[in-house]
């Protein structure tokens, strides 16, 4: 800043006789909104006391999540053999569930770290709650490889501890990558959103009447006194784990996709796969956030922060890696061709037109072709009609992950090994459960911690600025 | 100093707007205070340079933790799959600096992270539940709408009066003595 001034003596002449059109930008907070709405508005969802709907979703989403622990419970006790799986189709429903968890989760580090890189404001309204969304996707997303070794108290087996038998982790294998960045990814995703939740914890401390809630939000809140000492460490650190975060997650899904791209089986081993996933998770983790805050906002009549502006470029983002994932799906089709693979083309041909044809084309008409209809206002402006594209959209990218995983493997080299796949009931019970699970975890974050980054969204506000008057 | 300011903790005042204690900063800072803060309930862009605080130190924490974390990378999977516990998987070398790069990747980040993390909170002196700041009444609306600048007694330029005087010749509203 104090550079621009010094060199303003320096400017062309030019500049002082014509005056620059103001770039009309659209509002964040719509009515003007003061400080103390903000605050007002996001404490207040913590502090009411619990609605009605609250406790009914919340024994539903229970309800649901206790088919995931009965379907694991049958698993552990029983064997993975309850699980459809059997020669030619090694890999499942788990792994297609990981896959589509651990997208899900993509949209809210876009938003927390990639958007603030990129300096988006428009992403701190929606910040905290995909963040949240993150960290619980990936939570469910962990239960299937956890689950799917089978002995499941050998889990620990995963991780380079040591253990009776005096062997370690070996790293030359993609899954083993992909335990390290899960891992990391569910960690750094946790400290990025805590510590960004810290002074908006300190607000609901210092607004708190009875002793309990006192004690709570103040252990959460650590002492944080909002000093600019502070804010200047924190803002640095802020910055720093969105430049982390943002390696971190594109490295995340690149990983995912080397579990199938670094295997030599036709349809996998391709080198389009990490970004084809990339683009992929982000497409799914958006449509997962507008799934959630539409009615979040309803509910809790946030109109004028997660405004029309908000969901438009929530839209345009789906619409632009819906087509990204489009393409992608075409030029797999022309590499296996140009190839001159035998097994390569058969690949494919056989995913659009063989026993499986029914899953690639929910996915080609929920990923391709759903998405486009954002190109519309009318259609991003009516917001039912983006929730229900939104579920279409997340339909689709987990038939994407079905279809890559299940017919490449029910139909490889050898014509007399071929196969075809069905999951049990336990393997949908499982699935099933996770949203139930997701909700759970969802809804207790909605209740008790602060659902929009009030801090930043006040950050944003136009009278933030000590330069306005 | 005399006795009654080893029990003060400093003087606050309060300001309604970002602009106002934008510019008080800047005079408070230009009068050569040294121990002293403005708590606001959002980062004020440009405060830094109007308190003229210099860049904070947690870039080197990240460093210090990216550094750690691509070595233990490096000398996990070298001990673990070279040293400890040689095998031949897949014709690959027992140890080289490319199959177990994305680990050495995501165990860079995630040090790096912890070296954030820690590092800011370590900074930043916190966890820190009692501190005489919470005692103010009013300092509960600093973390809403309310700015407020604390000029703390242990700068060498204290005095409860004079201090007073010049918070409010800076503008300042509900100016409070605050005691330790």
């Amino acid at each position: 800043m104090a550079h621009a001034h010094d060199s303003s003596s320096e400017r062309p002449a030019i500049l002082d006789k014509v005056r620059p059109a103001e770039l009309p930008r659209p509002k964040l907070i719509l009515n003007d909104r003061g400080f103390h709405w903000i605050t007002d508005k996001v404490c207040g969802i913590v502090e009411e006391p619990t609605p009605l709907w609250w406790k009914v979703l919340f024994g539903v989403a229970l309800f649901i999540a206790s088919f995931t622990g009965l379907g694991l419970l049958y698993l552990v006790s029983t064997g993975t053999g309850t699980w459809g799986l059997r020669s030619p189709v090694g890999w499942g429903w788990a792994i297609v569930n990981f896959v589509f968890w651990v997208g899900i989760g993509h949209a809210g580090t876009l938003i927390s770290a990639i958007l603030c890189l990129l300096r988006q404001k428009w992403r701190t309204s929606i910040n905290r709650a995909a963040e949240a969304m993150t960290i619980f996707a990936v939570m469910c997303a962990g239960i299937f490889p956890l689950f799917h070794v089978g002995r499941v108290w050998f889990g620990w087996w995963l991780f380079p501890l040591p253990n009776q038998n005096g062997i370690w982790p070996q790293f030359r294998s993609p899954l083993e990558w992909d335990v390290f960045a899960v891992s990391t990814y569910f960690t750094v995703s946790t400290l990025f959103w805590y510590m960004g939740m810290v002074p908006d914890l300190g607000t609901i401390r210092d607004r708190a009447k009875t002793w309990w809630r006192k004690a709570f939000y103040s252990v959460l809140a650590l002492g944080w006194r909002g000093g600019n000492r502070q804010w200047s460490n924190f803002e640095m650190a802020y910055l720093l784990l969105a430049g982390l975060s943002t390696p971190l997650v594109l490295s995340v899904h690149t990983i995912v996709s080397f579990d199938f791209a670094v295997s030599n089986v036709p349809g996998w081993h391709t080198t389009i796969f990490p970004p084809y996933f990339v683009a992929g998770a982000i497409f799914s983790g958006f449509a997962m956030v507008l799934t959630l805050m539409l009615p979040l906002r309803a509910i809790y009549r946030l109109h004028d922060v997660i405004n029309q502006y908000h969901i438009d470029n929530m839209c345009k983002i789906i619409l632009a890696t819906g087509t990204m994932v489009g393409y992608a799906y075409a030029t797999e089709f022309f590499i296996a061709a140009y190839s001159g693979n035998a097994y390569e083309k058969f690949a494919f041909i056989n995913r659009a037109f063989g026993q499986y044809a029914w899953a690639y084309w929910i996915m080609v008409s929920c990923n391709v072709i759903t998405p486009q209809l954002f190109w519309f206002k009318k259609v991003r402006e009516n917001h039912s009609l983006v929730w229900i594209i939104c579920l279409f959209v997340n339909v689709g990218m987990w038939f994407e992950r079905f279809v890559i995983t299940v017919t490449s493997l029910a139909n490889d080299y050898l014509p007399s090994s071929w196969g075809y796949y069905s999951p049990t009931i336990v393997d949908i019970f499982t699935f099933f459960g996770t949203f139930g699970f997701f909700s759970v975890l969802f809804l207790l974050f909605v209740r008790f911690l602060p659902l929009l980054p009030m801090a930043e969204v006040k950050m944003v506000a136009p009278q933030a600025d000590p330069h306005a008057h | 100093m005399n006795e009654r300011n080893e029990r003060i903790y400093g003087v606050a005042c309060t300001f309604r707007k970002p602009a106002d204690v934008f510019h008080a900063a800047e005079k408070v800072r230009d009068a050569g205070w040294t121990r002293w803060d403005v708590h606001t309930p959002f980062p004020i862009h440009g405060m830094d340079q109007a308190m003229g605080l210099p860049r904070s130190k947690v870039p080197r924490l990240t460093l210090l933790g990216g550094v750690t974390g691509f070595i233990t990378g490096c000398l996990l999977t070298w001990y673990m799959n070279s040293f400890d516990y040689p095998l031949i998987v897949g014709g690959k070398p027992y140890w080289s600096a490319i199959y177990p790069f994305p680990v050495m990747y995501e165990c860079t980040i995630l040090f790096a992270a912890f070296g954030t993390f820690f590092g800011q909170f370590i900074l930043n002196r916190l966890p820190h539940h009692h501190h005489p700041l919470f005692e103010l009444p009013n300092f509960a609306r600093v973390s809403d709408d309310t700015f407020m600048v604390v000029l703390e007694a242990n700068d060498p330029k204290f005095h409860v009066d004079e201090s007073r005087n010049f918070l409010q010749s800076l503008g300042g509203q509900e100016i409070t003595v605050i005691r330790d």
